[in-house]
């Protein structure tokens, strides 16, 4: 699999309260979640983003809250992947379970607001500005995952196996 | 191997794990809150499931947007509780019956040493204060535990927080897990277990531990975990319906890193915005003015707390201007604090009594800050927007440098009040 998209930039420490505010998490709507993405620190960023964009963030990226609706949120803005320095475990988890792909790899300092890559979900490469970066790979386990189409998938071929 | 690493292994029903391998564990509680519970149930649904593997092991509690706040969450709570009635669930917990989960949980004897316990909710780590390995996970995989009874782990490696000498008076568990964080940072623990051990911890109470274990989430920790002691049993022992098994590290168990802390040391901190991690000396932020003050929470709203703030309250008013809400995190801890009076000395200081939510700390109802305001509460996180409006603050501390603060209407240490 193969993303191309136009970068969004962001710092270390980007937490659940900024990717989606608490007052919002009685909704389950992804696109009620989706227009509230990243409110604290960047009000109209919902509007602003593009289907295909992707998220270029620092360390510990989805720190704090286990709320699903952080994923949720970013998948519905038609973001495919975000590459951070590294990941909160809770997040990680989450975003691969409701598919929404990610990759650590420190590409920050190598990237502007709005340059476009490329990145190969498989193989790990990021193409940026004619250079190709590798990523830390993705674990085969978490690659199961998403091969089988995400958790609930998997879980649901268990039951009827089981009937 | 560790604690760790042992519960984990007893539960997948292997003799020997390491760090880094994937593991099937089967899992002794599955929990989920009013606002994870709701997308549980979506993919509940999803998956086709038609039963949950236990109704005694699946434990929901409506306790964070309750009371209601609005038609969406309670049409949330109405879902759960439909759900709990069909699958004849144990544990379900709202109204009356209800507390803050993290603080009702143990005291309930619902989770016990040795278990495997994963929750919706991030401070699920709360429960490895009791010698358990508990861990805070989305709700798709809360579903695939919830119906299957296991879950896959990725065996932490362990830090180990080797902790001696006295206690100042004052001092808490808060101040011990804040300075931790401030050393090692918000992304210190990623991945790890951030084991509790030595003389000092020894000393502590079941609720300053669970203090400790709450915030391990903060350091980025997969769980925080104590060796189950006599201060364990104790607290245990009259609670458990259950049988339950004690593990413990072995003296030759591998960690990642021994960090020694000589707690006499150690005096009161205070997190400041917007990060757990940006830790001071409470002494060098009295010039911090305040709008409100809130004690309470999953991370300190237990009797300990409750008796701290009382004790500092008493015959003295809170500040002109300062908004106090103390919210005793369940039932059992109001009730023997109308007992002991501390509800009457909290009223005749001026403080508005809140009924068991997590309302105000993440934002959500009954205490909810304007553009520029300012709170210092004993909650769990300080980022951007947390209480409220993205242009208000707040700063974190135990339940005396907030009980003091809100007298002085300004960050305060207790023995200026007292």
């Amino acid at each position: 699999m193969i993303l191309k998209g136009n970068v969004w930039k962001f710092g270390d420490n980007i937490d659940t309260d900024i990717i989606i505010p608490a007052r919002y998490l009685a909704h389950t709507d992804p696109k009620v979640l989706g227009a509230h993405c990243m409110e604290p620190i960047y009000p109209d960023f919902s509007k602003k983003v593009k289907q295909g964009d992707i998220i270029v963030a620092g360390a510990n990226f989805g720190c704090g809250s286990s709320r699903e609706h952080a994923p949720i949120a970013i998948s519905a803005l038609g973001i495919p992947i975000v590459i951070a320095k590294s990941f909160a475990r809770i997040f990680y988890r989450n975003a691969f379970n409701k598919g929404l792909a990610l990759m650590e790899a420190d590409i920050s300092n190598l990237v502007e607001e709005g340059d476009e890559i490329e990145v190969n979900v498989f193989s790990g490469e990021i193409k940026i500005k004619g250079n190709t970066v590798l990523s830390k790979p993705i674990p085969p386990f978490m690659m199961e995952l998403v091969e089988a189409g995400g958790l609930i998938n998997y879980l649901k071929k268990k039951l009827e196996e089981k009937r | 191997m560790t604690i760790t690493e042992k519960i984990l292994a007893d539960h997948a029903e292997k003799t020997f794990v390491e760090p880094g391998e994937i593991i099937d564990a089967k899992v002794d509680i599955v929990l989920a809150n009013d606002i994870t519970a709701p997308l549980s149930l979506e993919e509940f649904e999803k998956a086709g499931a038609r039963d949950v593997f236990d109704k005694d092991k699946v434990v929901f509690v409506l306790d964070h947007f309750t009371p209601n706040k609005d038609i969406i969450s309670a049409q949330n709570c109405k879902k759960i509780r439909e759900f709990s009635k069909k699958y004849h669930i144990t544990h379900f917990y709202e109204g009356g019956n209800c507390g803050i989960e993290h603080a009702l949980l143990p005291e309930q004897g619902i989770v016990l040493p040795g278990d495997v316990v994963i929750g919706a909710d991030s401070h699920t780590c709360t429960y490895g204060a009791l010698g358990a390995f508990a861990t805070g996970m989305g709700s798709t995989d809360i579903t695939f535990a919830m119906v299957t009874g296991k879950i896959w782990f990725k065996v932490p490696e362990s830090i180990k927080f080797l902790c001696y000498g006295k206690w100042q008076k004052w001092v808490t568990g808060k101040d011990l897990i804040l300075y931790i964080i401030g050393m090692i940072g918000v992304d210190g623990a990623l991945y790890s277990a951030m084991e509790f051990d030595g003389d000092a911890i020894s000393k502590l109470s079941m609720d300053s531990r669970m203090t400790i274990a709450n915030m391990a989430i903060e350091a980025g920790a997969k769980n925080g975990i104590f060796k189950p002691d006599s201060v364990t049993i104790n607290y245990v022992k009259e609670r458990a319906k259950r049988p339950y098994k004690i593990f413990e590290s072995d003296g030759d168990a591998k960690y990642k890193e021994v960090i020694e802390i000589d707690v006499s040391k150690l005096g009161l901190k205070v997190a400041c915005p917007h990060l757990p991690s940006n830790v001071k000396d409470v002494e060098d932020l009295t010039d911090v003015e305040i709008d409100q003050v809130v004690i309470g929470s999953c991370t300190n709203g237990r009797l300990e707390d409750i008796k701290m703030a009382a004790g500092i309250f008493k015959g003295k008013k809170v500040a002109p201007g300062i908004r106090c809400i103390i919210i005793p995190a369940t039932p059992e801890i109001y009730r023997t604090a109308l007992k002991r009076g501390y509800i009457k000395t909290f009223v005749d200081a001026g403080c508005i009594i809140s009924p068991p939510t997590c309302g105000p700390c993440l934002g959500g109802h009954m205490g909810i800050l304007a553009e520029k305001e300012r709170a210092i509460a004993t909650t769990n996180r300080n980022f951007i927007g947390r209480m409220g409006h993205p242009e208000s603050e707040v700063y974190l501390s135990g339940p005396a440098v907030a009980a003091a603060s809100a007298i002085k209407g300004r960050i305060a240490h207790p023995e200026e009040v007292i």
